[in-house]
């Protein structure tokens, strides 16, 4: 069969960007033509400033060279503009500005012609000498006015205006910014903020006239702009003025062909216009009464778009939001959201003029609604975050505009972090991925040549912030001051992995909702984009649906990491550590005998005590392991699961029985916790303790549930975590017996079990759903606390069966011997 | 190419997106399965630090190596970019179910 024929009327980069992902999902669909006006292949115009700046080149920004085109089999027309679209007989026709017609038939057509600079209809805006800002060509003109001429006014103190200010400042032009509003960046910025800023850039060398309205470009004798007159008067000489008030949707194309345009070409959530067969992406777009200015949300539909062309036809966009950032070398600024407050809102406000440090927050009902930060703007995608996941900030609203460093930052991405220009000044050597082993000049080479955008992709091609993510804020800083993306790289929805369109939430709903009751089912059912998925989706949805449905899921053993299929922990060798189960960490001289017999029999080269209180052998062959674990189970052992996102341990200090400042029976109360929650299966691995006085020998308060037995009864503190960031535990309540605690662990290991992302530790999960949340549910709602513990106990009843007795007993054998043994 | 087919086992014997090792005096082989039941050999060994691919999960034509994560496709043998190496395949047959196996490995691959 033919194939179709696919038309790009914009060779920018959300049009691009459409094709990329286009070849990505369906290589072969379409015979490609390209047409771009520009005389250029698809550049990174978000780099212009720098550029204009002299701090990069043209050849560094371009993204895809026109070898690239031809590798791909697509036609390039570029200095071409394309003037024509026959919708009838689905052909467009374009002109090469000498009278050359080139035509093209199309089976779709993909429109993404950007947005023009608004140039002010004012006397003298048609003279040479006044330009706009949007492409090589006033790049081009702007560097070649700095080489001749001494005078420079921008209109426009908007972020396109300052970076073309500043860039002309340091090409050596006296630079003037008007701008009628009373402050800069009045759509990015609150007043004091601005500023701050308008200070630092007058330290530069930036001279601005606020509140001035253009009146006209005056002519002078060669023909070329001379002066600026305002309408109060005044007049300021300009040998180049380069408008920067705005752009416009570029749809003067699509309204010639009839297609529905209002402020930018009416596109639905599929991206397509009003002519089925033709769609559109970019800049030039007006999406549900809203037209994008910035990359990110133009990348989001161009993944859209891209699907629906390749005929997959389960994307829908659904809107962005956006944050904005200044490219100004020296100046950090971060905005988002609704900074300016108003009705029903509430501002944090930290300034501080001297270290030229501003903060303000905007909150309502209790979520953070927008942010300004200028100076230090190390926070901006964490607040980004919060925003974007409307989570509620009651209960670390004291702490919050110090950053998440203050708030316990449990999770990937933060806390290592620092400014934009301290970050960059960094040496090329220095490590920034320690378990990668990633520097900060290959994440930079990657992000240059490969041309990357998200973090994602830096995480594809260099593994950095990809294990441990405790780096992430660094590559994030590194990637945004290299690529020049905003902060917005954040989706406004993150997909649990590559092989989905739906978050980790909406899935696990889907579940319950359509009663999804196996992997293949729910693959379906969500419109999967692969056969079976992969090393990310997978153990998810096994361990998703093993929690929905406890009695009847068939747990998936090939959807398991071997350390859970195995039923112990892989070592570097391939060998395998056994560590059996010791209730509360008590033992006794038979099991001690028991541990050391199987020692010696499959000659363990080494024992350990670990540090949850019980005894790991180490340098297990893994067709031992059934032998070794029937002879640990005849001795009444059963597994310690410490290889499991699963119920590690309970530690337990020795309590009344023994202290003299016990004032509980700590280890007794670690038993029973051990005995109830052992074998069950977590998003992330789940650690307990029981400690017998505040002294708190048992650490419980770096413990997903730990107990603090007082003189009148017991605190049980939740979400702590001892492993790569300390974070202390919350205090959940009090209570006053045994039997309570046992109950609210059972409603809060449900409730994490339930709600928690796979592979998030209770800690991140804590501070993400907010403490309040979890104490509406475990200890304000007697009723549902009730329910989740019994839901706790039904599933438990499946979950403990002891899997060493089992692959003692011959299960699962294929997994211990190989399949043949050749000579 | 030596054509010494050896028969290792039925494709049942092997979990569908799973593998099994042959163990070899040259060293361990596994053997993959995948979810539309196309079956692969390579050596057993990760070209990163020497993991066993066989513990790994099998995804699409992919295993996943346990220790680091490297991606290895299970058709070429090569790693998913941005990784760099490869492990050694050995020739596959199935018939009737019975899998059989050359112990002389592809050309192309250092990885002995």
């Amino acid at each position: 069969m033919a194939r179709m024929k696919l038309v790009l009327v914009g060779n920018g980069m959300a049009g691009m960007r459409t094709l990329e992902e286009l070849l990505k999902a369906a290589p072969d669909l379409y015979d490609i033509t390209v047409f771009g006006d520009e005389p250029h292949p698809n550049y990174n115009r978000i780099m212009l400033s720098p550029v204009l700046a002299g701090e990069q080149t043209v050849e560094q920004i371009v993204l895809n060279s026109r070898d690239w085109y031809a590798e791909h089999g697509i036609t390039l027309h570029t200095g071409m503009r394309v003037t024509k679209i026959d919708r009838k007989n689905r052909c467009v026709e374009a002109d090469d500005g000498q009278g050359g017609k080139t035509h093209a038939d199309y089976d779709r057509l993909l429109l993404a012609t950007g947005s023009k600079s608004f140039i002010l209809p004012i006397p003298g805006a048609d003279l040479p000498g006044v330009i706009g800002f949007r492409d090589i060509a006033d790049v081009d003109a702007m560097i070649s006015a700095s080489g001749q001429f001494k005078h420079a006014v921008v209109i426009g103190g908007g972020l396109l205006g300052l970076e073309a200010a500043n860039g002309l400042k340091l090409r050596g032009m006296d630079v003037s910014v008007v701008h009628i509003a009373p402050w800069l960046l009045e759509r990015q910025m609150d007043e004091p903020s601005a500023r701050l800023l308008q200070k630092n850039l007058e330290a530069k060398g930036l001279n601005f006239l606020l509140q001035k309205q253009t009146a006209e470009l005056v002519r002078g004798e060669s023909g070329r702009v001379c002066a600026l007159k305002f309408k109060d008067g005044d007049s300021v000489p300009a040998d180049l003025v380069v408008m920067a008030v705005g752009i416009r949707p570029n749809t003067a194309l699509a309204e010639s062909a009839g297609l529905q345009c209002n402020r930018g070409l009416v596109v639905n959530d599929t991206m397509q216009t009003f002519d089925p067969r033709i769609y559109a992406v970019g800049e030039c777009v007006n999406h549900r009464g809203i037209a994008y200015g910035l990359v990110a949300p133009l990348f989001e539909q161009a993944k859209v778009c891209a699907n629906h062309l390749a005929e997959h036809g389960v994307a829908r966009y659904q809107g962005s939001m956006t944050s904005t950032k200044l490219k100004v070398t020296g100046i950090d600024l971060f905005s988002a959201g609704n900074f300016m407050g108003g009705e029903g809102m509430e501002e944090i406000v930290f300034q501080d003029v001297g270290r030229g440090s501003y903060k303000k927050l905007v909150l309502k009902d209790n979520k953070l609604a927008g942010a300004v930060l200028y100076g230090d703007t190390l926070d901006g995608a964490w607040y980004f975050e919060l925003m974007r996941d409307a989570t509620d900030v009651t209960d670390f609203r004291d702490k919050l505009l110090f950053g998440r460093h203050h708030v316990g930052d449990s999770g990937a991405g933060g806390g290592l972090g620092d400014e934009i220009s301290r970050v960059m000044a960094l040496p090329d050597t220095t490590e920034i991925c320690g378990c990668n082993g990633v520097c900060k000049g290959d994440i930079i080479k990657a992000v240059r040549e490969k041309k990357l955008f998200t973090l994602d992709e830096v995480r594809a091609h260099t593994k950095a912030s990809g294990s441990c993510g405790s780096c992430t804020g660094l590559v994030e800083t590194i990637l945004a001051a290299t690529a020049g993306g905003d902060y917005s790289t954040a989706p406004s929805k993150k997909p649990l992995c590559g092989c989905t369109e739906h978050s980790h939430d909406e899935i696990r709903a889907a579940i319950l909702k359509d009663t999804l009751k196996t992997m293949p089912e729910t693959m379906r059912a969500l419109g999967w984009k692969t056969p079976d998925g992969c090393t990310k989706c997978r153990p998810a949805l096994n361990y998703y649906l093993l929690c929905a449905w406890p009695t009847e899921y068939l747990d998936d053993a090939q959807s398991r990491y071997i350390n859970e299929r195995a039923h112990g922990n892989i070592q570097k060798d391939g060998t395998f550590s056994v560590v059996p189960r010791m209730w509360g960490g008590l033992t006794n001289p038979k099991e001690l005998r028991a541990i050391a017999d199987v020692a010696e029999k499959f000659n363990v080269p080494e024992v350990k005590v670990t540090g949850g209180q019980r005894i790991d052998l180490f340098g297990v062959k893994k067709e031992d392991l059934p032998a070794m674990w029937k002879d640990l189970s005849d001795a009444g052992f059963v597994s310690g699961h410490a290889y499991g996102k699963a119920l590690r341990t309970v530690k337990t200090c020795v309590g009344s029985d023994w202290c003299r400042f016990g004032t509980q029976d700590s280890t007794g109360l670690g038993v029973k916790l051990e005995q109830m929650t052992w074998g069950s299966w977590t998003p992330h691995k789940y650690k307990m303790a029981v400690s017998g006085c505040p002294r708190n020998c048992a650490e419980a308060t770096i413990k997903d549930f730990g107990v603090v037995c007082v003189d009148s009864g017991y605190e049980l503190h939740v979400g702590g975590n001892g492993g790569i960031k300390v974070r202390v535990t919350d205090l959940l309540c009090k209570v006053e017996t045994e039997a309570q605690v046992m109950e609210y662990c059972a409603a809060f290991t449900q409730l994490y079990r339930e709600e928690a992302h796979y592979l998030e530790r209770t800690a991140p999960w804590v501070e993400r759903v907010g403490l309040s949340h979890i104490k509406a549910r475990v200890v304000e709602d007697e009723t549902n606390r009730k329910i989740l513990a019994e839901r706790f106990l039904i599933s438990q009843k499946p979950a403990q069966v002891d899997p060493w007795k089992e692959r003692a007993d011959g299960g699962q054998k294929h997994e211990f011997t190989p399949m043949a043994a050749l000579a | 190419m030596n054509e010494n087919w050896i028969q290792v086992g039925r494709v049942d014997d092997i979990p569908r997106q799973g593998a099994r090792v042959i163990t070899t005096a040259a060293g361990e082989i596994a053997v993959f399965r995948t979810v539309d039941d196309e079956i692969f050999a390579l050596r057993d060994k990760c070209p990163h630090k020497g993991g066993p691919l066989s513990q790994g999960i099998v995804h699409g034509k992919k295993v996943a190596c346990p220790l680091h994560d490297w991606k290895i496709n299970l058709d070429t043998g090569l790693a998913v970019a941005p990784d760099v190496g490869c492990a050694a395949r050995y020739p596959v047959r199935v018939e009737d179910g019975r899998v059989s196996l050359s112990l002389t490995p592809e050309d192309g691959c250092p990885n002995r």
